[in-house]
């Protein structure tokens, strides 16, 4: 026999009207809870104004993000055309390229011939004089006129090697040309003729594509090409921006002589080759060139990560042995003494809320930025917050075995040892554990007002604004070992703590 | 490492057998005495290993960390306490007057006593002391980022519990995003948003909600796993959708528990928030960095008191709430 559950209209009404406080709950919760939201919303909106986070957002320099978030897996070559006032051309790559010191790279194609010019001062005159301008005007014989000095200088006529033609190929849709004082890019199918003209400055023939933009006429003209790079074309220069996606000499940087060679060519060098240093092997030499690379500086920034994980873990180690002396003087069912109690558990507060970063910056004064400085901060800090939750967990615990163990006539010392540490060490270790793998993460952050570890090179490298991708490889190294401490920590929780959730 | 002793030890047999218990033992009786002597053994040498690896990682870690170290411990030991004669201002009422930006009677020009120089003026005569404006910034950074980690950790942690999300693809990706944003290094957001937006808080704030989002998720989706599930089972039987389940069904039992975790992030977003400040990211950090470094007693005294107050203040407040949200129910600490 069936029952038919099903209610027709009327009699939902009367149950409703029965019991009104279920259906609608009571009015005075939902002002509350309005009333919260609102004050939320308020808040909101206050701190919008407070921060003026609108404004802030709108003239931050959201291109420059851009560029920052490439520099992390890539990284630039930039050679710069220089065309001298006479016509003749040179490509010049910077003092630290990444491509080493004489860079013949395949995308760059030179065509040269040979000119008679006119030089105005020797070598040793050049650097003599005020270096007030760029270089390029040095080579101008115009800014030699009318000064006293040049007096001397006879201008020197010499055969010379000059560029008659450069072609920088970006990649398969997109190069820029470069002869007779005319510029050709072409991007995605588009090509762009600019005259490059001394007295009336950047023309570009035709209207400008939207991938090139130039202020005011006759000023430089930029090419931005998206993530394959972008050029600044002037008249005297063409600086080019090449992006490569990775990092760029990671391994050995360019001045080891295992620079720009292919993996079987090292090992070949390192296994069966002649030494390249006499003094030692040159197994030895790769691996030192590798832990001194200028760049990445691999050494310095594993030490520096070594440092993070030593406080973190010295300091919590420390805090734990000697709160846990502490705990038993504050928890009030082991010692009964309402002035201990309180005097010890006072004292874990203020360790507590002197936060960590008074802390650090005390101890950075006291010994120097170093490790020491952060492994005391977290001692001192973490002494107080691990002695909180063990007196709490002390306070908490079961009095049966306590009193069994008493019963039977032992010792005080004994019944805190039979009677009271089996039932807490399970949970003191998994707190200890718990702080040592979230003291790893904050270790990095004290590290940056100078309290040791990776945190302050993670600093320095931000501050260029130019290195981020040595950020993003101590970013990767800090996760690698957060992750590692995290699993590590969690599995030995779950295994002293048993199957409790905790 | 140290995972014997912490076993619940078999005492109480030991101890009372050989004592209470004659030792005249029948054969069975003998032979279990010899295996749990046997087993006693082991577990004090694992014991014993366990805590000599430990000791020697400590001291090997000690030494490396001495060896880095710009100045050598027990070189620095004597000066350990400096910072206390770094905390002795001239005269007791310099900290009232650096706290309160009031002029001081030994202003000589120079920056340590230049206090009314700090006012923020809201009207007229009617002025903001620098210290507490600062101080309201750092606590408004860590206000904001909690509320914003709450928001966006509520929105992700159903997505990663196991009860309500069926598809592990899913569930995954959210949780390992969520590690990633709680994992990665705060200093390094905030040093990101300092060179794209420029000197301020809202770096910090960046930084620190970014963080909260992924803490809170976790701690949020462990709730949520632990829900009772019975009224969700009631509003699938009465075709709820999957939104009406959530927030009918599970919404109302894990909302307390919910709000008790913000409350315990608030307390540890207004430390971080100090120090990211400390970093350039705006807020009470910076002036004390500079204040400590350049030796200023009354302006560290009264920084360190604000700090010091506003921490017991928003921990009390935080515990109070708690307390009457979830009642006695004890929560570990989560960073």
């Amino acid at each position: 026999m069936t029952v038919n559950t099903m209610m027709n209209a009327a009699e939902m009404e009367a149950i409703a009207a029965r019991h009104p406080h279920l259906i609608h709950g009571s009015s005075r919760k939902r002002i509350r809870s309005a009333l919260i939201f609102a004050g939320i919303a308020l808040y909101m909106i206050y701190s919008w104004w407070f921060f003026s986070i609108g404004q802030v957002l709108v003239n931050a320099n959201w291109g420059i993000a851009g560029t920052y978030l490439a520099d992390w897996v890539s990284y630039e070559v930039r050679p710069d055309i220089k065309i001298a006032p006479d016509g003749a051309m040179q490509v010049v790559y910077p003092r630290f390229s990444p491509l080493g010191p004489d860079a013949k790279p395949e995308w760059v194609k030179i065509e040269t011939r040979m000119v008679e010019r006119a030089i105005d001062a020797p070598a040793a005159k050049q650097q003599a004089l005020p270096t007030k301008s760029s270089t390029f005007s040095f080579m101008a014989p115009k800014s030699a006129v009318g000064r006293s000095a040049e007096a001397e200088v006879k201008p020197e006529r010499r055969t010379e090697e000059v560029v008659s033609r450069a072609t920088v190929n970006y990649n398969r849709t997109t190069s820029i040309d470069v002869a007779d004082r005319m510029v050709t890019a072409t991007h995605n199918g588009e090509t762009l003729l600019i005259d490059l003209d001394p007295a009336s400055g950047v023309r570009p023939e035709g209207a400008l594509p939207d991938w090139a933009t130039q202020k005011r006429p006759g000023e430089k003209i930029t090419l931005a090409f998206g993530m394959t790079g972008w050029a600044d074309v002037d008249v005297g220069k063409i600086s080019i921006h090449n992006r490569f996606p990775g990092w760029a000499n990671f391994i050995f940087d360019t001045s080891s002589p295992f620079f720009n060679k292919s993996f079987g060519e090292v090992a070949g060098l390192i296994f069966a080759g002649e030494r390249l240093d006499p003094a030692r092997s040159n197994l030895s030499l790769a691996w030192s060139n590798i832990l001194y690379n200028a760049e990445w500086q691999h050494l310095d920034v594993w030490t520096k990560l070594l440092q993070t994980i030593v406080m973190a873990f010295v300091g919590t180690l420390f805090a734990s042995i000697v709160a846990f002396p502490l705990c038993f003087l504050a928890a009030r069912n082991i010692t009964r003494n309402g002035v201990l109690n309180q005097v010890t558990k006072r004292f874990f507060d203020f360790l507590r809320s002197v936060d960590m970063l008074i802390w650090a910056l005390f101890f950075t004064r006291a010994f120097g930025p170093g490790p020491l400085a952060g492994m005391s901060a977290i001692f001192f800090t973490d002494t107080g917050t691990l002695g909180k939750l063990y007196s709490e967990a002390l306070e908490n615990i079961d009095d049966k075995q306590r009193e069994g163990v008493k019963s039977v006539g032992a010792t005080p010392l004994a019944v805190q040892r039979f009677g009271v540490l089996p039932q807490v060490l399970p949970v003191f270790a998994s707190q200890a554990l718990y702080f040592w793998e979230s003291n790893t993460r904050s270790a990095t952050i004290i590290g940056a007002v100078g309290a040791g570890g990776i945190g302050l090179k993670l600093w320095e490298a931000m501050r260029t604004n130019s290195d981020w991708e040595n950020v993003c490889y101590m970013v990767i190294l800090i996760l690698v070992v957060v992750f590692i401490f995290d699993s590590v920590s969690n599995l030995l929780r779950s295994r002293l703590m048993g199957q409790k959730t905790h | 490492m140290g995972m014997m002793p912490l076993k619940p030890p078999r005492f109480a047999g030991d101890a009372m057998a050989t004592s209470a218990l004659s030792p005249t033992l029948s054969d069975n009786g003998a032979l279990v005495e010899r295996h749990w002597q046997e087993l006693n053994l082991r577990r004090r040498t694992y014991t014993f290993i366990g805590l000599a690896l430990l000791a020697m990682a400590l001291s090997g870690c000690l030494w490396f960390a001495n060896e880095t170290n710009a100045g050598k411990f027990f070189d620095r030991l004597p000066y350990v306490f400096d910072f206390v004669g770094d905390l002795v201002p001239r005269d007791g009422a310099e900290i009232v007057r650096a706290m309160f930006d009031l002029p001081s009677p030994y202003d000589d020009g120079s920056l340590k006593y230049n206090y009314p120089e700090g006012r923020i003026y809201l009207a007229g005569a009617i002025y903001v002391p620098e210290y507490f404006y600062k101080m309201l910034e750092t606590l408004n950074i860590a206000i904001f980022s909690t509320i914003f980690g709450l928001f966006f950790g509520f929105l992700l942690c159903f997505l990663a519990a196991r009860n309500l999300m069926p598809n592990p693809w899913v569930r995954g990706l959210v949780r390992r995003f969520m590690e990633i944003l709680r994992a990665f290094p705060e200093v390094v957001i905030a040093g990101f948003f300092l060179a794209v937006l420029s000197l301020g808080p809202i770096p910090a704030m960046i930084a620190v909600s970014i963080h909260t989002i992924g803490a809170l998720g976790k701690l949020f989706f462990e709730v949520v796993e632990n829900a009772d599930m019975r009224p969700d089972e009631g509003l699938r039987a009465a075709g709820g959708n999957w939104i009406e389940r959530v927030w009918f069904g599970i919404v109302p039992q894990v909302l307390p528990n919910f709000m008790s975790y913000a409350l315990l992030r608030l307390e540890i977003n207004v430390r971080s928030s100090s120090i990211i400040g400390a970093v350039g990211g705006g807020g009470i950090g910076e002036p004390l960095r500079l204040s400590i470094g350049q030796g200023h007693e009354a302006k560290t005294l009264a920084i360190i008191i604000l700090l010091f107050s506003t921490i017991i203040a928003v921990d009390h407040f935080s515990a109070w709430l708690r307390r009457r949200l979830v009642g006695d129910q004890a929560f570990r600490l989560a960073q």
